[in-house]
Parts: structure tokens; C-alpha cells; sequence
């Protein structure tokens, strides 16, 4: 033991610190955007972009050709290129860096240093190790980890990975091995990752480097496996398993592999090289073609900053009208923009609100029969409660198309010579009349429109698995408080308030659940909004919240609604609990909601090139639902593509700016809190979630072969947990090209409304949150409420800041505009 | 009447040609221009059928073409319509038909969606040559392309690392399976003395006398049939590559690896029915082969975690069960079976994306931890054993690399061939080699009979140098060239009356060789960095040179775009059937040079690109 603690090597650190960078999506179903290079966030941001690049070779901006590109366009206007180099390198430096941006030739091939050592094998040893062991490993976790393709499951697995491995081996004539030795030291299990080390590299101080070299070549399935140990019940068939077991089986496969074509005496990887491999982990140094990159990069994102900022200031803010007929929430999504501008402008006695999409209820739903729980809420929180679905009306349909029999020997050739003609005709059906399909991932199947809930906790015993079934009365207080006090809402209430969630139905998409609310955990959010409706319209409650300040009318109603964002179709929830007069208004208002589904679907189908949108909006949205359940049609709907603002403050601050469905937009009045509480909450998700859609949106961008998953065309379903090329290729996290191929590689710019030193105070509370702004991975701006002045976020405070103006045109109507165009559509004022 | 069925091939082939000359970037005419003629063909064609059957479904056959005619030798294509084409027809057509209008939403805006295209109607051309041929020649036209154009759509994304690999892989278990038709062919032209049609097959009862006093003959051709088709229907042992051609855009491996080109083995087997029907131990191999493969891809589809893999695998054992049903002579059975695994795997694999939705939300509702499976009867030695070597694909992956390595470890033997040792020593011996032919009258008889094979095992090292350099393009490019030329040589020792037969055969290898090794030339003037030692990815700047160095790799083995083609098959009417050994020498020549060719073509032009100033995947992806 004494060696063991002189040695350099910690393998625990060394695998710590693999487990930070290596690429953390968890398996499909829990979809949730995150940062692609949150490894690296704890540097400023073009610190942390040279370095990911110049360690594992990703692409971190766009090329040079395409900034240029931008330029020539007027997408990078020359005043805020000037701008950002006169802050930079000083104005007199300004011709030589004009210059050097514009016109200089710059070496742009990469190479990483990961893998350098590696490589070794390959020019002294004339051994593809990866060929040889990558499609054995691929093989084998895949089918441990299985959730529920294969037929005939890994026969053991309770034990953990390698344990399982080495039972299955130890009762096997058949071995995954080929050298003695190797068996031996599998089955003795002699194999602890230094002395495979000792073996394969014999130089413990490339012991780390190494392993990332090894783990990076296929960053994708050591990503899965990390993700699996750190939260196991991210599966449904949970397996345990550990990126070191990872480790330590690819190490005896090559020690194998290397065995088998060199005999048993071969000398370790260290005393071949040829010179030192560069450290992984050296400082790196900025490069002049690094700047230029970076200088392009700012002026691209100010000159669209400072068009939305120069489109703020011409909004003239009106007298806020008292919303008669309804009050609308939708999710703070980006998606939602375009149809709160719609819903506003067909009934101008409305009012809509922006908020994240679990409305501040987090719980655990158990759909009936169901034999799971899934999360609704945020991904980080871990609720306490549970709702479940009770008394469903509807019935689930199947397709034999996905059944085990049709892959049997016997019942497969009766299948194939029955069903098969079957499946001829529905090949045809698909193509020439697409309909909803069991095949189809419906968000309004997430729960039973006419299903009871079990909102209200009738008995504090009534636990399930350590879950309270339903809240009590002042839980409910606390968080439809919360709610309304978030939004601003607090007084003025209209006959009928509207809770939306949404959700999204596609077909063919195995990153199905990065379309549903990321609020609630990738999923629909109509549990949601039925529950905190439930809650608001509880007779207790409303008298509660009376003694807290909060004053709702008995004639207020609050109702839940699903808005289906690939569909462009909203469902209401418990209609028939509305009162007779709210119950006629209802009636009007779903023709508002319909109207302005219409418009919304044709202002999305200016993006979608199959769909003609000089038609009218019905026939476009007829064609938008098609598009829906069409099997060969890769993009349902675009998503979160454009996405680069958030806005959190009054609605006065951007009604009737046209904002091309690019901006998350948070309700909030600073009025009710001077001192920022309640904005410490809305904002502390905001860098996790919108900046981690924002940053996973850019890195797949600019990177999609890398940090994106690549074009979707050839993907292969992988254990139900992931997707590959091909069936031996590594595991795709990240987005597919056809989510992100229309993406503007643009920071997220967040706007609140509020004063710079309240703001200030606020995210400094938290120092996660504080990462985000001070390391400028999200830029931010405070908007005086009182003076309307933009304070811009910089090394640590706030700064007035003045935009390049803009000229933002004033229109009456979008619809000519959006008809004609296909790219990003700049600010409008719509009046 | 009869004519019409000519028509039936060239709609494709237009659909092709036409497909080349639209702009890449007009998108929607290329795809509305393919999908109203495959549309067309497919309707035309059904309507066609209709008139057969009410006409009485006779045989059709048609001689449409003679591309050669010599004393005793013809040439000619021809074209055949019976049941089997109406079926595999009927069902190629439609599913073509349906997934190119899959095809032409599924693939907008992506990169190369001409060339998608462009190598679907070459695919298709193939395939309707294939299932109309009247002859094995015809046929083997059709195979031919099928066998590049699979590479090509293997390959579509071309500056991967894996679909490249995979791509070559495939190529060349096609290539093998090719030997066994040319082998077929050549003992046909000795067992039948003239290119024999399927119609002559079926009525001619001079056939059966043929193969009566031939068995051993009829023995080895029926075996060459069944080696080829079990290549192509992806039967033991070459099974492993079907799934690994699932590399291209799902819908290419729905139709192509699903179902049409898989089931052509089947096909093969169809056709030349009269060949094997009355040679019982054939029948039992078959059957044998088809059983086995059946319960051997059975095991391996249960454990597959994989969709696109355990599809695969399941259509494998299927076609296993089509084989016995053809063994034991079920042919209207046979031919029901392919079109219903046909539909079936090609549904399941176009919404195959739609599993994870599907099978998590069942799983959410009716989840059983650990279900029983009928392995769990079996004691636990056999079960983990069996499971062992079902996950490890019964090393039939390993096996199929075992099987080239001898030629690898031969090639590298052959390091003495380098660019001097062919400029002073071969290139000389061959003058001599012309010399000899010349006087071949002063040659003593011993010496002479050895002489062929001599050459042809000195034209079989060049290619295997070819096959297995590294470094040097121009060399490897050369040896291929050379390969034919010795083979030619060989041959014109053999009989006197063929120098204009030489001629032919070796004028689309001058042709295309020089076209390439200008190619090839030029390209080095442009980039410094082109090897054969890993992928260079040229194609990602060179389009073009890309595209013209595929048609002389075409030319130079053989394909039907020079008189290679015809000459290649001539000259194998000329090696006598006891010459087993040349039979042998040329026959892995010409192997060996369209693997090799294509080899270069790969390590050129594809793969990841060497120059690193784009974005570009990482190579396990």
C-alpha cells in the first residue's frame, strides 16, 4: 500500500475531474438543455472558448468566412464592429484591427491535444486499438444499460457492471476476451485502473491524460454512463454502473487487443513515444485569430442587441388599460411570444403574463395505471408531493409494428406474411394521409383531459413512497402567492384567468421531450396548470390569500390549458367549472385563442419551406397539424431555434414590439418589489434554464458535428436512452442539426426592469448565479424604470449604456412582412 | 408487347440521367421530377400487369440488344418477365415509389441531396436491370450496380469515418459474392456452349440432358449461385454487414438494406431455379444454409439493443426461412414471404425513431423488471454462453476480416514492388512476356501450357500490392492497370484467335486508367497531403475530381460504362474448364482490382477530411 500513496496518480481526482467535462445529457426521456461547455464555466467566457477548443478541438464560434459573410450582409454593422474594437484595442488602434478582422489571412485548421498521447498506438505500434475495442464496449454497455429493445435482456445485472460481466464470463464458454491473461486478471479481479495503467502506459504521470484520451474518443456513451451513476432513476429499468467499471473494462480490452496481436511482452505506451505528448491540461494562449473571432462575436450579438434595445426605447408606454374580458399565463418560453402578440392584438381588453411553465407547483404526477412517477418541475428541485390521475376515460392504443413478436423466428414468419401487407398500407396512409398513430408522442395524452386529480391532501398520512398525496390548504396559499405575486398580479383581476402550460406532439423524434416545458423536466405542463387552477379557485385559499393582501373576486375563475406548440392547438381544462356567465365569455374567448392559433401557426411557417404562407392562416394551420403527425417530416416544428432574449419585466415594456419569437419572457413588477426578493427567484433558473437552452442552442450551432448531434437522417435508436449513427458509432448528446441549422449563434441578452443596484445586489445573492453574469456567458442590462436608462452588466457593475441606434419601423400589420420573409425578421413596432 | 418491358428499365435510367444534370441546388424540381417518374414506372408498370394477366401470363422473353458477336460467342441483352419479376417488381416499385416522396421532405436542406438522389435512381436502374434480365450477363449488369451504388448510399455521409469503413466493408462481401456469378457464367458458357437465356432454362430440354452429363459442372454452378446470394441476402456467413449498412439516412436503409436489396439473393435463387432444382445435395445445402442463418440470427436479433440492428437481424433469419422455403421448392410461397418481410422491415425501419416514444411510454405502464424469456429454461452454462455469442454476433464481424487477412499479410510480402522495381523489372518482363507471345510457335509445349498461369499469378501479385499499399496512390493506381494486362496476356496464350477480343478488353482500362491517373495527378499538384495510409476526405474540396476518379475506379473493374465489361466475360470463355488454377489467378484478380480501386477511391476522396479548418465529426461517430 505504501507504493500506492507515494503515487502521483489520485485516481479519484483524476476521475472526478473526467466526469466535469465529459458531456452531461441525460438519457432521452429527461431531455433538459444544459450549457454544452459547462465544464468550462468557471473562466470568462472567450477564455474558456480558446481552451475547450484548443483541449478537445471543438468549434466554439462561428468560422471566419461566416463572420465576414455576416458583415457583408450588414448582420455585423460596421459602427458596432467599431464599437467593440475601439473598446477593446483602443480607437487608434482601430484601422490595423478593421484590418485584421476584414481583410487578414489567418491558419483556422485546429489541432486538440486530446488524444495526442493516444495516438501513439496507432504510429508506433500500427494498432487501431478504437476499431477493435470501441464496437466489443459499445456493444456490451449498450445492452446492459437497455431499457427495453432487446428481446433477451442482459441475463445478469443486479450486482452492478462489472460484476455482472464477470459472472456472466465466469459460466460462459464464450469470452469477450481473447488473452489468458486478461481473463485472469478479469476473473480474479485484479483489475484496478492504476495497474491496467501500469500495463498499458507504464508511466504514471500520463496516467490522467491517458484516461481522457481514452474516455474522449467516445465522449458520448462515458457521458451516458456518468450521467446513469450520478442519477439512476433516470431510467425506468434503473442499472448500476460507474464511468470507473468504464474504465476499467476498456483498459482489459486493450490490454486484450494488444495481447492478442503482440503477444503477452509488449513494452508500455510511454516508452515508445516520441517526444513528450502536450500536457492536456497547460495553459492556453490567445491567439490573434482568437480575437478577431471574439471581436466578431461581440459585434454580431451587440448589433442585434442594440436593435431590440433601440426597438425598447420606441415603445411608447400607454396607460395600462384594466384587462376586462380575460388575463392569460403562459410559459416564459420563447415559443409563446408570437401568440401572447396575437392573443393581445385580436381582443385588446386582454392582458397576458409570462412565467416559467410549472406555475410555481412542483410535484411528482402518477398518470393511472400508470407504474412510475414523473417530475414536474424544474429538474434541480425535488418535490414532495404527489398527484395522481384517477377515474381516466380514455384507452390506450397499440402498434404490433413495435411488438417483440414480429422479430421472432416462428411468429415472425407468420407476421411477415400477414402483417406485412398491413404494413404496406400503412406506409401509404402515412405518406398520403399522415393521422395521429400510437406512433405519435401527443402532448395532450400526457394526462387525461377528463381524468380527476388528487390535488387536495385530505389526510397528512395519506403518503405514498415517502410522497404526500396532494397539498394542504396553506401549501396551496403559499405558491399560488408566490405565483401571482411573481407575475405582478396582484390586484385588477379579470372575469376569467387563464393558465396555459405547453407541451409539443411529434412523431419520429427521439428528442421528443426537448420540445416539451423544460420547467417541468422535459414534459407537458398540463398537470400543471390544472392544479395551480385548482388551487386558485379554492373557496380557502382565496380567503387566505384575502388576509395576505390579495384580493380575488368570487366572479374570477381561474382555468388550465394546454397549448400544443408543434400543433398550434390549446385544450381547456375543467370547462364545465366556470359559472354560466364566465362560461358565454369563455365562448368568445376560445374564438380569440383560435384566431390567433391561426396566425401564430402562419407566422411559424414562414421558417417551414414545404408549407406555402401567402395561405391563409386556416389552411396553413390544417397543414402545420399535418406537419405534426407526418413521419417524414424531421422538423415538427423549430423549437427553441433564434432564441437570444429574456425579458423580465412588465409586459408596458415590449407590447407591440415584433420580437421573432426570439424572447423568453418573465412577468414581473418591480413596484411590489423594491427590494428585489421575489426577483431573486425568478432569476436564479433563469442562467440554468434559459441560458442552458441559449448556450446548448449556440454550441450545437456552431459545432454540430462535435457538441451537436449531427443531421438526425441517420440516427439509430440506442438502448431507449440514446441515439447513434449507424449501430457501432458513439452515442450524439447534444441537438440535431435540423433543431439548430437555423440558429443564430447568439449569448442570451437578459433585460430586467428594475434599478441597476437592485438588480446588482440580486444576482450577486447567489454565487451560481453570479457565475453566469460575471464570466459573461449571459449578457445582461437593468432597465430604469423610472428614467428608461439601459445599464449594462460589466466586470462587476453597471454601467449606463447608450445602443447604436436603430431605425425600428412602425407597421400595422406583420403579415405582409412575415410572407416574404424566410430569415430573421429585425424589430418592429406593430400599431 | 414484348418491347414494352425495355421500357420498364430505361424510365429509371432517364430518372438517373436526369437527376445528374439538374442544379444541386433546385431542390424541389429534382425531387418532383423523380417522384412523378418512379410514380409513372410504378403505375405504368401495374397497368402492365394487369394487361399480362388478362392476356394469360405467358413468359415473356426479349432479346433487345447485342452488344458483341463473334464466331460462336454473342453478347447480348435480354430481358424476362415471368411471376417472380411481376412480385419483385410490384414491390420494388412501390416501395421506391412511396420513399422518395418520404425522401424528398425527410431530406430537405440536407448536405448532398442530389447525390441522394442521383444514387436512388442509380440503385433503382440497377434493380429493374436486375429483375428484367433474361440472362446471367443481363443480370450481372444490374448486380454490378447494385453493388456500387450500395457503397455509395453505405457511404453517403461520406466525410464520417464509420459509414466509409462500413461502406468498403460491404463492398467487398458484394465483390466476393460477384466472383460467384462470374464463376457461374463461365461454367454456363462451357456447360451450354453460348450465353444462355432464363426462358431457354425453363423450356429447353436440351438443359436438363446439359446438366445431366454434366453434374460436376452443375454442381459448381449451382454452388457459385448460392455463394453469391447468400452474400447479397446477407446469409451465413456473411450476415454481420447488413446491419452495419445501416449507415445512411434511415429511409436508404429502410428500402435498400430493409428490403429490396436484401432479398435479391432470393431472387438469384429464384431465377435460376432450373439450374439447382434437380440436384438434391444442393437443395439440401440450401436449406441447411437457411436453416442455420435462421436460428443463428434469431439468437443474435433477440439480444440487439439496438433498433436499426435488431430489425436487421430479424429480416436476416427471415430471409433464412425464405431460402428453406425455396429449398423445398415453395416457390409461390417464397415469393409472398419476401414481399411481406420486404413491407414489414421497411415500415419498421422508417418509424424507427418513433420507438423511444413508443416503447417508453408502454414501459411506463406496463413494466415487468425482469421478464422471463425462454433462454431462462436453459441451464445457465448454455444460456450465458449462448448469450455471449450472440452479443459478440458469433464473431461473424471478426470472421469476415479474418477472411482478407491472408491477402493483407501476402500484400505486404510483396514490399519489393515499388515504383522502380515496375518501371525496370515488370514493365520489361512484360515486353518480353509480348515478345514470347509473339514467337509463342518456338516455345517448347511444357513450357508454354505453364506460361498463362505464370502470367496471371504475376498479374495477381500487382493486384495484391495494389490492395495492400500505403503510401503511394499513383503505384497502387498503376498495379491495377497492369493486373489486367497480365491478365491479358495470360489469356492470349491460351487461344490464338483474340487480339481484337484483347483489344476490347483492355481499351476501357487504357481509357479510364489514364483518365484517372490524370486525376490522381493533378490532385497531388493541389494538395500535398494524399496517401493511401488513412482517409484523406478530398471529396469535402474536390468534388469534382472525386466524382470523375469513380467512374475510371468504374472502368478500370470492369463496370458497364466501357467494352471492359464485355471484354472481361469474353475473356473468360477462354479459359478451359480444366484450367483451374488460371480460372482461379484471374478470377481473384478481378476481385481483388474492384476492391482495391474502390479502396483508393475511399482513402482519397473519403473519410474525414485531413485538413482540420472545418468543423468535422469525431472519427467513433
Amino acid at each position: 500500500m505504501e507504493t500506492h500513496n507515494s503515487r502521483r496518480f489520485n485516481e479519484h481526482e483524476a476521475i472526478h475531474e473526467l466526469r466535469h467535462f465529459l458531456p452531461a445529457q441525460a438519457p432521452l426521456k429527461d431531455f433538459i438543455h444544459h450549457n454544452t461547455l459547462h465544464a468550462f464555466q468557471n473562466l470568462k467566457w472567450d477564455k474558456a472558448l480558446i481552451r475547450a477548443e484548443k483541449m478537445f478541438g471543438y468549434k466554439v464560434s462561428l468560422s471566419l468566412d461566416e463572420y465576414r459573410n455576416l458583415y457583408k450582409a450588414k448582420r455585423i454593422k460596421q459602427e458596432n464592429l467599431e464599437r467593440v474594437i475601439a473598446e477593446r484595442k483602443g480607437k487608434e488602434n482601430l484601422p490595423l484591427w478593421l484590418n485584421k478582422t476584414l481583410t487578414r489571412d489567418y491558419d483556422i485548421s485546429t489541432s486538440p491535444r486530446i488524444g495526442e498521447l493516444r495516438h501513439f498506438w496507432k504510429s508506433q505500434y500500427h494498432i487501431n486499438l478504437d476499431s477493435v475495442t470501441h464496437p466489443k464496449i459499445f456493444r456490451i454497455l449498450c445492452s446492459y444499460l437497455d431499457q427495453g429493445i432487446s428481446i433477451w435482456k442482459f441475463p445478469v445485472h443486479e450486482k452492478g457492471f462489472l460484476t455482472s460481466l464477470r459472472e456472466i464470463e465466469k459460466n460462459s464458454a464464450a469470452s469477450i476476451f481473447r488473452s489468458k491473461r486478461v481473463k485472469k486478471l478479469f476473473q480474479e479481479n485484479r483489475c484496478e485502473i492504476s495497474s491496467l495503467l501500469d500495463i498499458l502506459v507504464g508511466d504514471e504521470k500520463l496516467y490522467k491524460q491517458y484516461i481522457f484520451d481514452q474516455q474522449f474518443a467516445h465522449q458520448g456513451w462515458s457521458g451516458m454512463v456518468c450521467s446513469i451513476e450520478d442519477q439512476p432513476q433516470s431510467l425506468l429499468d434503473p442499472k448500476k454502473i460507474s464511468l470507473q467499471e468504464l474504465i476499467i473494462l476498456e483498459s482489459l480490452l486493450e490490454i486484450d487487443t494488444l495481447d492478442s496481436k503482440l503477444g503477452e511482452n509488449w513494452s508500455p505506451l510511454s516508452h515508445k513515444l516520441l517526444g513528450t505528448p502536450l500536457d492536456l491540461f497547460a495553459p492556453v494562449e490567445t491567439t490573434e485569430l482568437s480575437e478577431v473571432l471574439s471581436i466578431f462575436q461581440n459585434a454580431y450579438e451587440w448589433t442585434y442587441y442594440d436593435n431590440v434595445l433601440s426597438g425598447l426605447k420606441a415603445v411608447t408606454p400607454e396607460p395600462k388599460k384594466l384587462a376586462t374580458s380575460f388575463q392569460a399565463m403562459f410559459c416564459i418560453d420563447d415559443r409563446e411570444c408570437s401568440l401572447r402578440r396575437y392573443i393581445e392584438l385580436n381582443d385588446h381588453d386582454c392582458e397576458t403574463f409570462g412565467t416559467p411553465g410549472f406555475f410555481t407547483v412542483e410535484f411528482f404526477f402518477k398518470p393511472e395505471h400508470g407504474k412510475f412517477y414523473s417530475k414536474l418541475c424544474p429538474a434541480p428541485v425535488t418535490p414532495k408531493h404527489l398527484i395522481k390521475e384517477i377515474d381516466t376515460k380514455s384507452v390506450r392504443k397499440k402498434d404490433v409494428h413495435f411488438t417483440n413478436q414480429t422479430h421472432s423466428l416462428l411468429r415472425g414468419w407468420l407476421i411477415s406474411q400477414t402483417l406485412g401487407f398491413w404494413s404496406a398500407l400503412r406506409l401509404f396512409l402515412n405518406i398520403f394521409r399522415p393521422t395521429m398513430s400510437p406512433a405519435t408522442a401527443h402532448s395532450f395524452n400526457h394526462m387525461d383531459q377528463f381524468a380527476l386529480l388528487t390535488i387536495e391532501n385530505k389526510d397528512p398520512k395519506d403518503i405514498e413512497n415517502g410522497l404526500q398525496i396532494g397539498f394542504n390548504v396553506d401549501e396551496m396559499v403559499t405558491r399560488v402567492e408566490a405565483l401571482l405575486k411573481s407575475i405582478g398580479l396582484v390586484k385588477d383581476f379579470a372575469p376569467i384567468i387563464y393558465v396555459i402550460g405547453h407541451g409539443s406532439s411529434s412523431v419520429n423524434n427521439p428528442h421528443y421531450a426537448g420540445y416539451d416545458c423544460g420547467a417541468c423536466s422535459g414534459r407537458p405542463g398540463s398537470v400543471n396548470a390544472r392544479v395551480i387552477c385548482y388551487m386558485a379557485n379554492k373557496k380557502e385559499v382565496r380567503e387566505k390569500l384575502k388576509q395576505n393582501g390579495i384580493t380575488i373576486p368570487e366572479s374570477t375563475q381561474f382555468l388550465g390549458g394546454l397549448h400544443d406548440t408543434s400543433r398550434d392547438e390549446i385544450a381547456f381544462f375543467d370547462e364545465n367549472s366556470l359559472s354560466p356567465a364566465n362560461q358565454d365569455s369563455h365562448k368568445r374567448n376560445k374564438l380569440t385563442f383560435s384566431k390567433s392559433l391561426d396566425s401564430n401557426a402562419k407566422e411559424r411557417s414562414r421558417r417551414l419551406v414545404s408549407i406555402d404562407t401567402h395561405l391563409s392562416a386556416e389552411k396553413i394551420h390544417e397543414k402545420v397539424k399535418t406537419r405534426s403527425v407526418s413521419i417524414f417530416e424531421p422538423r415538427p416544428e423549430l423549437n427553441h431555434a433564434t432564441n437570444t432574449l429574456c425579458i423580465v419585466g412588465s409586459r408596458e415594456l415590449t407590447k407591440g414590439l415584433f420580437l421573432d419569437r426570439r424572447a423568453f419572457m418573465n412577468s414581473y413588477d418591480y413596484r411590489i418589489d423594491p427590494e428585489g426578493k421575489i426577483l431573486t427567484g425568478i432569476m436564479k433558473p433563469l442562467g440554468p434554464v434559459c441560458g442552458g437552452i441559449n448556450l446548448e442552442y449556440f454550441f450545437s450551432r456552431v459545432d454540430n458535428h462535435k457538441l451537436g448531434a449531427g443531421t438526425k437522417l441517420p440516427h439509430n435508436v440506442m438502448g431507449l436512452f440514446g441515439v447513434a449513427n449507424g449501430i457501432d458509432g458513439d452515442l450524439r448528446p447534444g441537438l440535431p442539426l435540423q433543431m439548430v441549422e437555423v440558429h443564430d449563434p447568439i449569448r442570451l441578452l437578459i433585460i430586467v426592469e428594475h434599478f441597476p443596484n437592485v438588480v446588482l445586489s440580486t444576482i450577486k445573492s447567489f454565487d451560481p448565479m453570479y457565475e453566469w453574469f460575471i464570466n459573461e456567458w449571459i449578457n445582461l442590462i437593468a432597465v430604469d424604470p423610472e428614467t428608461k436608462q439601459f445599464f449594462l452588466f460589466r466586470e462587476g457593475s453597471f454601467v449606463p449604456y447608450e445602443p447604436i441606434s436603430q431605425i425600428v419601423e412602425t407597421v400595422k400589420d406583420m403579415t405582409p412582412i412575415i410572407e416574404k420573409t424566410l430569415d430573421n425578421i429585425p424589430v418592429y413596432l406593430v400599431k | 408487347m414484348q418491347s414494352i418491358i425495355q421500357y420498364f428499365v430505361l424510365l429509371p435510367f432517364i430518372g438517373f440521367v436526369i437527376s445528374l444534370l439538374i442544379p444541386r441546388k433546385n431542390e424541389k424540381l429534382l425531387s418532383n421530377i423523380i417522384v412523378y417518374l418512379v410514380g409513372l414506372h410504378f403505375i405504368s408498370f401495374i397497368g402492365f400487369v394487369g394487361y399480362w394477366l388478362y392476356i394469360g401470363h405467358p413468359l415473356i422473353d426479349f432479346k433487345n440488344l447485342v452488344l458483341f458477336q463473334s464466331s460462336g460467342y454473342e453478347f447480348f441483352i435480354d430481358f424476362y418477365f415471368d411471376k417472380v419479376t411481376v412480385v419483385y417488381m410490384t414491390v420494388g416499385s412501390f416501395l421506391t415509389f412511396l420513399v422518395t416522396i418520404y425522401c424528398s421532405y425527410y431530406l430537405h436542406r440536407e448536405e448532398g441531396y442530389k447525390r441522394f438522389f442521383n444514387t436512388i435512381m442509380f440503385f433503382y436502374t440497377g434493380y429493374n436491370i436486375t429483375v428484367f434480365a433474361g440472362n446471367l450477363e443481363t443480370l450481372f449488369v444490374g448486380w454490378e450496380i447494385l453493388g456500387i451504388s450500395s457503397f455509395l448510399l453505405i457511404a453517403f455521409y461520406r466525410d464520417r469515418y464509420l459509414p466509409v469503413k462500413n461502406a468498403f466493408k460491404v463492398f467487398s462481401i458484394y465483390r466476393l459474392g460477384d466472383v460467384g456469378l462470374i464463376l457461374a457464367m463461365w461454367a454456363c458458357h462451357h456447360l451450354f456452349h453460348e450465353n444462355i437465356t432464363f426462358f431457354q432454362l425453363k423450356h429447353d430440354l436440351l438443359v436438363n440432358e446439359h446438366l445431366e452429363s454434366h453434374t460436376l459442372i452443375g454442381i459448381f454452378v449451382a454452388i457459385m449461385i448460392l455463394i453469391t446470394a447468400a452474400a447479397k441476402s446477407a446469409q451465413l456467413p456473411f450476415s454481420s454487414w447488413l446491419p452495419r449498412a445501416m449507415e445512411g439516412p434511415t429511409p436508404s436503409s429502410a428500402i435498400f438494406y430493409g428490403s429490396l436489396s436484401v432479398h435479391l439473393g432470393a431472387f438469384l435463387l429464384l431465377r435460376t431455379y432450373v439450374l439447382w432444382e434437380h440436384q438434391t445435395s444442393v437443395r439440401v445445402l440450401i436449406g441447411l444454409l437457411g436453416l442455420t442463418t435462421s436460428i443463428v440470427a434469431t439468437g443474435i436479433a433477440r439480444v440487439q439493443s439496438s433498433i436499426k440492428s435488431q430489425i436487421a437481424y430479424s429480416s436476416i433469419s427471415q430471409i433464412g426461412l425464405i431460402f428453406i422455403e425455396l429449398a423445398c421448392g415453395f416457390e409461390i410461397l417464397s415469393l409472398i414471404h419476401f414481399a411481406g418481410n420486404a413491407f414489414l422491415r421497411t415500415y419498421q425501419l422508417l418509424v424507427s425513431p418513433s420507438t423511444v416514444s413508443y416503447l417508453i411510454r408502454e414501459q411506463f405502464y406496463n413494466f415487468v423488471p425482469r421478464p422471463k424469456s425462454i433462454e431462462d429454461s436453459f441451464s445457465k452454462k448454455i444460456k450465458y454462453t449462448f448469450y455471449m455469442l450472440s452479443l459478440k454476433e458469433f464473431n461473424l464481424d471478426t470472421l469476415m476480416y479474418q477472411l482478407w487477412r491472408p491477402l493483407k499479410v501476402m500484400g505486404k510480402s510483396l514490399n519489393f514492388i515499388n515504383k522502380k522495381n515496375v518501371l525496370y523489372y515488370f514493365i520489361p518482363a512484360y515486353v518480353i512476356g509480348i515478345a514470347l507471345l509473339i514467337n509463342e510457335d518456338h516455345i517448347p509445349k511444357q513450357i508454354h501450357d505453364y506460361l498463362p498461369t505464370l502470367f496471371s499469378f504475376i498479374g495477381f501479385a500487382m493486384v495484391l500490392k495494389s490492395y495492400t499499399e500505403r503510401k503511394n496512390v499513383h503505384l497502387a493506381w498503376v498495379l491495377i492497370i497492369m493486373n489486367h494486362f497480365w491478365i491479358a496476356l495470360a489469356i492470349s496464350f491460351n487461344e490464338h484467335y483474340m487480339y481484337t477480343q484483347s483489344l476490347l478488353y483492355l481499351s476501357g482500362i487504357v481509357v479510364m486508367g489514364t483518365v484517372g491517373h490524370f486525376t490522381i495527378k493533378k490532385l497531388k499538384a493541389i494538395e500535398t497531403h494524399v496517401d493511401l495510409n488513412q482517409f484523406n476526405g478530398h471529396a469535402y474540396e474536390h468534388p469534382k475530381f472525386a466524382f470523375v476518379f469513380l467512374l475510371s475506379c468504374l472502368g478500370l473493374t470492369g463496370f458497364p460504362i466501357t467494352p471492359t465489361f464485355i471484354g472481361e466475360d469474353i475473356i473468360f470463355t477462354h479459359i478451359h474448364e480444366d484450367q483451374v488454377a488460371l480460372a482461379f489467378f484471374t478470377t481473384s484478380s478481378l476481385i481483388i482490382d474492384g476492391i482495391a480501386a474502390i479502396r483508393i477511391y475511399a482513402r482519397v476522396f473519403m473519410g474525414p477530411h485531413i485538413k482540420t479548418y472545418h468543423e468535422s465529426a469525431f472519427k467513433s461517430s
